[in-house]
Formats: C-alpha cells, structure tokens, sequence
C-alpha cells in the first residue's frame, strides 16, 4: 500500500510539470508584447529603455530559462503583479477561492443526495415508469447547456415569482455570517452546477445496483430469508457504491470546469469568474495563477480518487 | 433414433437457411427494434434538414432574411398572425425563428467537424500507443494527463480570449483538444486485442504492424468508435455554445445558437421567448446525439461501458 501511493505522487509530478509548461507558454506565445504592452502611452519611452525593461525583466534570456525563472518563482507562490490591479496575482486569487469551495461543496453533496438515491431507486423499479423516467433524466441531464438551464432558472424563480435572489454570494449590506441568506443565494447555482453530476451517478448506480443484485452473494443472501431491506442495504448498495468513487475524478473535473460558467452566469465570485474575466482582459498573471491553481486542485483530486479506490475496493492491484 | 437423427439432419439445414448475421447486421437488426434510438435519428435528421433548408425556409416560407430589421416591430411575442414572428422577435426586429435555423447550420458545422478531427487524433493516437506501447505510449499517457489536468473550458476559454481565432480555426482548436478521451478508450481496447489469438495468428502468417492495425484491429474497435463519435458531437455542441455564449466563440452577425442565447440575455426580463428558443435547440440536438450514441453502445456491444 505504502508503495502504491509513492509511486501514486510520484506519477502527479510530470502531471503538473507538463500543466505548468502549457500555462508557462500561454503567456510567452500570446500575441503582444508584455512591456510594450506595460508602458503603453509612456512618452519618451526610448529603445534603450525597452531593452533595460527586457534584461530586468529577465525576458531577453532564451526561454527554456525564461520557464526556470518562472516555475521557481510559481512554486513560491508567486506569479508577479496583476497587470491591471497592480497586486500580486496570487494573493488575489486565493481570495476567490472560498466561493468557489463553496459551490463546488454544495454540488457535489446535491449530486450525491439525489443521484444516488435515483440510481438505486430505477434499479429497484426496473421496467417501470419510474425506472424510464430516471434513464430519461439521466441522459437528458447531460444534454443541458447548464448557462442556459441558469438562465431559465433565474427567469423563473429570480425573475418571476421573485422566490431566489439571481446573483452573488448574498444580499448586498447584510451581514457576513447570515447563513439563510447565502444559502438562498447558492441554491440555484449549485443545482446547476450539480445537474451533470446527478445525471451521471443516477446512471452509474442504476447499472452497479442492477450488477449486484444478480450476484451470488444476494441470491443466498435472500437464500437465507433475510429481509429485502437488509438484502439491499446492506450486502447490496455498500457493493454498488464503489463507482461513486471511481467517479469522482470525473465529476469533480466537470464541477471545476463547469464551475467557470455558472459562476459567470449567477456572477459568483469565484475562481473561474475572475479568471475568466482576467483572460478577456489579457491579464497574464492572474490568468497563469488561475489556470495553475485549478489544475493543480485537479491533479490532487485525481490522487484523492486513486487512493480512495485502492482504499474502498481491495481487489484493485497495489504495488 | 431414426426419427432423432432425421430430425437432427433437417434442423442445421433450417439454421443455415437463414441469412447469416455479421456485427452489424445483428446491430442493425437490434437497433431497428430500439424505437427511442430511432427517434432520436429521425427527430436530429429533420432538424439537420431544416437547418441545412434554411435559406429555402426564409425566402419561401417566412419571407424574411436572417440579417432583416424591422424597428416597428421589436419585442414581438411568439405568435402565428406573423409567421416570421413564429418564435417572436428581438431587439431589432429581427425573426427568431429564421436566424435560428441558420444558428443551427454552424452549430451542427461545428459539431460533426471538431469531432472529425478529435476521431482522427484521437483513434490514431490510441491506436498506434496501444499497439506500440514502449516510449510512444508513456508519451502519449502524459500529454493525456497533462491535458486532462487543465480544465478544458479554461484551456480553451484562454484561447480564445488571447488570439481571438475566426470560426475555421476555432473548430480546429477544439477538434485538437478534446481527443484525450476517445484515445483512451481507443488505447484500452487495442491494448486488449493485440493480446488475442487471430493477431498473434496474423503475425505468424508475416502480417506488418500496419496490416494488423488498420485490418486486424481497427474493424473490432470501430463499434466504440461510433458510439463515441456520437457522444462527442454532442459534447463539442455543449461546448461551442458555451464558448459563444461568453462571446469567445462564433460571433455575431454570424447567428449560432450560443451566441444568440448572449444576445438574449441582455433582454431576457422583456423578452424570455429568446433565451428559451435557443437553448432549447441545443438542448434538443444535443439529447439526441446522445440518445443515438446509447442506442448503438447497446447495439453493437452492450459490454461496453461508456458512462
């Protein structure tokens, strides 16, 4: 075991070599050139100076350095100045990321509240109206542009019968720790970003719980005059639910990138929303930050998953 | 026994008599039963006809062009006085119901030319790591990762946002991203295959690498192909009308159904008949795709689990 998670890290570590590679070379092959760009409508802005920005800036050194210079600064956390807010780019990243926890907390508890719940429940039902309306709802859920289903939402509820504020964390001018306030202000957001999810578990857990029943061990289970309740809940779903971790890395991965949207959708301001807005406004600190800490945040949820599985499921291979 | 063994003799004469069934014959003959899956088909070749017959529908049927203003009447609501206003009208006059037909030319544009290129990266990537394995596929398993680490939507959202590309090579950009996960699968089955007995007996026989790929392996890994390509459209029209919708994609005048829906949502308290037309197309194209990509996974190998 001890083995398997060492080789487990050590494999994250190309991983984000290469992630930080592409988002090193965002910036360095972008159109526009960074100090041009950074005295714009300075007068007398001679070619001497131009060459003195570029030595001081490092950016007259071949690349392969310019990338040494920067991931030695990345690692310390720090990705230069925002070239519009003039703070350092990190720093103000990481004030976006409670909100974005948030979210993705709250998604990821809806998707497993009702997705699972609806796989097993279409398992059980097999054949039936409920069974058929759950595959529905489980493809159909996938094929939702999620932008639009905000869209639609705020319409109705924001919009129209006035029930759920339509954007950001909480009404402006009330206090930091009223909890029934942002929970009013997440709920639409979350469901959103959630739907994908439920889709998805919904299928899974129909397929592993339809699996499982066929099994052996429930057959003398029932065999043994147990209980359906018992027969279900316990030697059943605990077998059935080993695909809620393998696919996670999955649906967190939608979470993040979905996150981007919805957050620019109900303005929620998170990491994905001030990243993208960065990006529009070609502020490459902030962009390389973003893009740096969601990955990053990827690639550890991906070993979390790993782990997880090796830890819930003893038959995968160890070592 | 007599009477047994007449009987045995006139059974396998019955047996052969019936038409034998290949993969796809069978597949076939499974998915014409599949009535949700031909739905799907038929629901998705009409709206591709339709849009396709989009210049034809507004010179003759509505008698309105995409691009035609009218500033008497703004704001229309869906209605059948007007058939051009049959999906209301916007901000300036304009037919929803024209503008999304011709939306809907680019957005299926879109979709089956991305997933084009990400089938060809895709399946020949997978393909050739999982035949060669060695060097070619830790390379190959590393530029997956590496991509499958980057949330896509930022990849390409800062793409777009940077150099701006026009819709050509918009569609290039995407088709180049998003073949990670075909090539993985692609990768799993051909690392499974090439262990079987009919490839080991090709290579006896003095079979080259090339014969066995494309002969030998390709043809068993075309039923996940199909199915995947059918998904893939679907997920690439997801994601075009995302990109429009934040005004990174196809812009306007050039109508597509995610940026009308950008459009829409400026007027979307006066006008809620313009951000549902839309996203309802979408939503509609892109449930098919998907319905069809789920028929014919249980057509041609209901083994494969393609969730």
């Amino acid at each position: 075991m001890r083995d398997f998670i060492i080789r487990r890290l050590l494999y994250a570590i190309p991983t984000l070599v290469g992630i930080s590679i592409i988002t090193f070379l965002i910036a360095r092959l972008s159109p526009g050139d960074p100090i041009r760009l950074f005295t714009f409508g300075i007068k007398d802005f001679t070619q001497e100076d131009y060459l003195r920005l570029l030595h001081a800036y490092g950016l007259d050194k071949p690349i392969p350095l310019q990338y040494v210079d920067w991931i030695t600064n990345a690692l310390r956390g720090s990705f230069g100045e925002s070239l519009i807010y003039h703070r350092d780019a990190f720093a103000m990243l990481v004030e976006r990321v409670p909100a974005t926890l948030q979210l993705a907390v709250a998604a990821l508890l809806l998707q497993l509240v009702i997705g699972v719940p609806l796989g097993v429940i279409a398992a059980l039902k097999r054949g039936s109206w409920v069974d058929g309306a759950i595959r529905v709802f489980g493809v159909a859920g996938h094929a939702v542009p999620a932008f639009w289903l905000g869209l639609i939402l705020i319409i109705v509820f924001a919009v129209q019968l006035r029930w759920l504020p339509s954007i950001g964390l909480l009404t402006v001018g009330h206090d930091q720790w009223d909890i029934p306030d942002r929970i009013r202000h997440i709920i639409l957001p979350a469901f959103v970003l959630a739907l994908t999810g439920i889709a998805n578990y919904s299928r899974i857990l129909r397929t592993e719980t339809l699996d499982v029943l066929a099994q052996d061990f429930v057959r003398t289970a029932h065999a043994k005059g147990l209980h359906e309740r018992t027969v279900v809940f316990v030697h059943a779903l605990r077998n059935a639910l080993i695909p809620v971790v393998t696919a996670l890395g999955g649906i967190l991965a939608a979470l993040v990138g979905g996150a981007l949207v919805i957050e620019q959708v109900f303005s929620w301001p998170g990491v994905g929303q001030f990243t993208f807005q960065a990006a529009i406004a070609k502020d490459y600190p902030i962009v390389q930050a973003g893009v740096m800490f969601t990955s990053t945040l990827l690639v550890v949820s991906y070993l979390v998953r790993d782990l997880a599985y090796a830890v819930v499921d003893p038959r995968i291979k160890v070592g | 026994m007599a009477t047994t063994a007449a009987t045995a003799r006139v059974v396998p004469v019955a047996v052969l008599s019936r038409p034998s069934r290949s993969l796809w014959n069978n597949a076939l003959y499974k998915l014409r039963r599949d009535k949700l899956t031909i739905g799907a088909l038929f629901v998705l070749v009409i709206l591709a006809a339709l849009s396709l017959a989009a210049p034809l529908f507004s010179e003759y049927v509505f008698h309105y062009k995409f691009e035609q203003q009218d500033l008497l009447h703004t704001y229309e609501k869906p209605q059948l006085d007007n058939i051009a206003y049959l999906l209301g009208s916007d901000e300036i006059g304009r037919s929803q119901v024209v503008r999304l037909l011709y939306g809907g030319q680019i957005s299926l544009f879109v979709g089956f030319t991305a997933a084009f290129f990400n089938l060809t990266v895709g399946v020949a990537l997978g393909l050739g790591a999982g035949y060669f394995r060695g060097v070619l596929d830790d390379i190959l398993t590393w530029v997956i990762t590496t991509l499958n680490g980057i949330p896509q939507i930022y990849l390409l959202l800062i793409i777009a946002a940077l150099w701006r590309p026009g819709p050509f090579t918009l569609v290039v950009i995407i088709g180049l991203l998003n073949w990670t996960g075909i090539s993985l699968y692609v990768r799993g089955q051909t690392f499974a295959l090439r262990e079987r007995e009919f490839i080991t007996a090709a290579r006896t026989i003095g079979a080259r690498d090339r014969r066995i790929m494309f002969r030998h392996i390709l043809p068993n890994v075309l039923p996940l192909i199909f199915v995947l390509a059918a998904i893939d459209v679907g997920a690439i029209i997801l994601l075009e009308s995302a990109l429009s919708f934040l005004g990174l994609g196809i812009l306007p005048p050039t109508p597509t159904w995610g940026n009308l829906l950008t459009n829409a949502v400026s007027y979307f308290v006066r006008a809620w008949w313009l951000v549902v037309s839309p996203g309802a197309m979408i939503f509609l194209t892109v449930l098919c795709l998907y319905l069809i990509g789920d028929g014919l996974r249980d057509a041609l190998d209901p083994r494969l689990k393609t969730h």
